[in-house]
């Protein structure tokens, strides 16, 4: 056995070592500069424009809530066929909610301000109650999750059509809408504001985590190491809201009404879009998930079930409950998924959520979630929507036909999977 | 002789129509290491998979420090100070060893969060005992030879201060070099008065390690000895034959 071998002296550390990056992440990062570059060169530098950048992050946010649930159903070799489905089901709710059965069953008026948030939390019980009863069917009565979630897409994309007649349901509310992208931003002052805030929470945790290992005398990382990281970091908030804040509200939309640009009149005033609400939805999901994949037993439970059911099973964990809870999160993702499709559309549709199932598993999948479970993160599965919606609205930009963008975006999918086995091989990892 | 540490009376199990375990009796007491024997299929791993939790008994009792005892699940086991060490080693492939030494009852900051610094601090503890040569605390286990990942399933049951300890196979899968290693833990837990429980098929190393052995076969109790009152032949003759020499006698 070869651990009984002499000491070793310290392993030689190139760059990469030293800044402990996972390749994985910039692999992936790489790919979607990559693909950015490519568009921007062959749409003559209209990919890359404020403007575009805006669109393509308000497109990404609802299929990349839902992938972070993913995450969590692949760990546990699980698949989540429904979640599109559950959307649909979970948005004709809540229309029906805000427009007819508030109104007209509770007596609360149209605009009346508490509709919206009775509709937010009306929808997120839905998909949460969804969600436990797949889990309940998947992880109690030992139904497999395909299978119980292939129903789950029948069912609940119906269910959405007959709660609604097939009708498309709307206009939605106006607060309620504000949740969609463009039209409830925060302007460039707050967004800086915001944007300050997560540097600094970014670099305290940074240095937290660093002393926390100084005190129980674990090695840390290269001063500058740790140094370059920040400085990436910081550099990677603050230029994301300076894109954002620099793409401005077109004049014809001020000048319909000057006042809520903060401008006397249309003349001369110049505001900025900035931070759109469901961004900042998209990144407290992604925080959330993230901090309860490393930083709970509920994650641990989660990525050892992944691992080796019957180990975690003999460690005495309820694996049986913790499928339910995982399903019920997702669906509450999708329900919040929802809220920010239906807002954006400004519409409950019948066809919302269409293919969203197959979109999801894509993003999770390019970012490295493994199918044989165990393995995956929710950074990963946030950047692998973002490759998959530029992908898209870049073929749009460019002009390819409908067909050639789904063989192309088909493609990806396999290669991407393709080169994450041949980079796992490489590195001796078992999948 | 006082109370015995663990007590299983007339224990019984079936799966479908097979009786796996029937009717068996069989004590341990504290410093004492007692070992089964039996051919593959002869219910010795069932036998302790009642006690440890895995499986849920049909018929018959256990009783432990002279308490009656009711074990419906691993997690209630654990309650009772009984550690296993499976023969799979039941790790998670995936997870570090700190992780896997923790699972299950992971150390929290006040906040509720799993506190990774403390635990691994913990297992370099622990493992500077066990295998001192061990060092990829960051790696998942699966990056680990045979060796380690035995001193990180090994870790995980005296981490805790069990009283009891069960172990199947512990050196079926190792190298002459950690099968002594092994041998000479059990030595030590012994003298500190847990008492344990030693699944393994090579009869010589088991009349080394136990005070006394118990053989199996068919399900059936065929016999507990102590070690100096028999010879490695009567042991075996137990095993292929299923009658007792000496009873017989």
């Amino acid at each position: 056995m070869s651990d009984q071998s002499a000491p070793t002296p310290p392993p030689k550390r190139n760059f990469l070592q030293s800044l402990e990056v996972d390749t994985r992440l910039l692999g992936m990062i790489g790919a979607f500069f990559v693909v950015c570059i490519i568009f921007n060169i062959l749409t003559d530098g209209r990919f890359l424009t404020p403007r575009n950048i805006f669109n393509l992050t308000i497109q990404t946010v609802s299929v990349a809530i839902m992938a972070t649930g993913m995450v969590f159903v692949i760990v546990t070799r699980h698949i989540d066929l429904s979640v599109g489905a559950l959307l649909a089901t979970c948005t004709a709710v809540m229309g029906m909610t805000q427009t007819q059965w508030l109104p007209n069953l509770m007596g609360l008026e149209l605009g009346h301000p508490m509709i919206p948030w009775i509709t937010i939390a009306v929808g997120l019980c839905t998909g949460a109650v969804i969600g436990a009863a797949q889990g309940w069917l998947i992880g109690y009565q030992a139904i497999p999750a395909f299978i119980v979630t292939l129903g789950g897409l029948l069912v609940w994309r119906n269910v959405g059509w007959w709660l609604t007649d097939g009708a498309t349901i709307g206009p939605l509310d106006q607060t309620f809408v504000l949740f969609g992208g463009i039209s409830g931003t925060l302007g460039a002052f707050w967004s800086w504001i915001i944007g300050a805030a997560a540097t600094v929470a970014c670099l305290l945790a940074i240095w937290s985590g660093r002393s926390t290992k100084t005190k129980h005398g674990f090695p840390v990382k290269p001063m500058w190491a740790e140094l370059s990281i920040m400085g990436v970091v910081v550099a990677a908030i603050l230029g994301f809201v300076a894109v954002l804040n620099s793409y401005t509200v077109p004049s014809r939309v001020i000048a319909r009404d000057p006042g809520l640009f903060g401008c006397e009149t249309a003349d001369g005033c110049v505001a900025a879009y900035g931070l759109p609400y469901s961004v900042l939805v998209l990144i407290t999901v992604a925080i959330v998930m993230t901090v309860i994949a490393l930083r709970t037993r509920l994650g641990r439970y989660i990525f050892a079930t992944g691992g080796n059911p019957d180990a975690a099973e003999l460690s005495g964990i309820n694996t049986r409950l913790l499928t339910v809870k995982i399903f019920a999160m997702v669906g509450v993702l999708s329900a919040l998924a929802g809220i920010v499709a239906s807002a954006r559309l400004g519409y409950h549709t019948n066809d919302i959520g269409t293919l969203d199932e197959l979109r999801v598993i894509a993003a999770a999948v390019i970012g490295g979630t493994a199918l044989s479970g165990g393995v995956g993160t929710i950074y990963g599965a946030i950047i692998g929507a973002l490759i998959m919606q530029s992908l898209q609205s870049g073929m749009a930009m460019v002009g390819v036909d409908a067909p050639y963008q789904n063989i192309v975006v088909g493609a990806v999918l396999v290669a991407a999977v393709w080169i994450d086995i041949q980079y796992r091989k490489r590195v001796g990892a078992k999948s | 002789m006082s109370t015995p540490l663990v007590e299983m009376k007339n224990v019984s199990i079936a799966f479908g129509g097979v009786r796996a375990v029937d009717d068996v009796s069989i004590e341990l007491h504290a410093g004492e290491v007692v070992g089964l024997l039996g051919h593959n299929g002869a219910g010795k791993s069932t036998l302790i998979k009642m006690l440890s939790g895995a499986y849920k008994m049909d018929s018959g009792e256990i009783w432990i420090e002279g308490n009656r005892a009711t074990i419906n699940s691993p997690r209630d086991s654990r309650d009772y100070n009984i550690e296993t060490i499976y023969q799979t080693l039941a790790l998670a492939d995936n997870l570090d060893a700190a992780s896997n030494l923790f699972l299950g009852r992971e150390l929290t900051t006040p906040l509720g969060f799993v506190d990774d610094s403390t635990m691994e601090a913990e297992t370099r503890k622990i493992m500077a005992r066990l295998n001192p040569n061990f060092k990829k605390l960051k790696e998942p286990v699966s990056a680990l030879s045979g060796g380690q990942r035995q001193s990180v399933a090994i870790a995980r049951a005296v981490y805790f201060n069990a009283k009891i300890l069960i172990m199947d196979e512990p050196t079926a899968a190792l190298g002459v070099h950690e099968t002594a290693m092994v041998a000479e833990l059990i030595g030590e837990l012994k003298k500190q008065g847990l008492g344990i429980f030693l699944i393994s098929h090579d009869t010589r190393e088991m009349m080394e390690l136990c005070d006394r052995v118990s053989v199996m076969k068919n399900g059936k109790m065929i016999g507990t000895e102590r070690v100096e009152d028999v010879t490695e032949d009567d042991i075996l003759s137990m095993i292929i034959l299923g009658k007792n020499p000496k009873s017989a006698a």
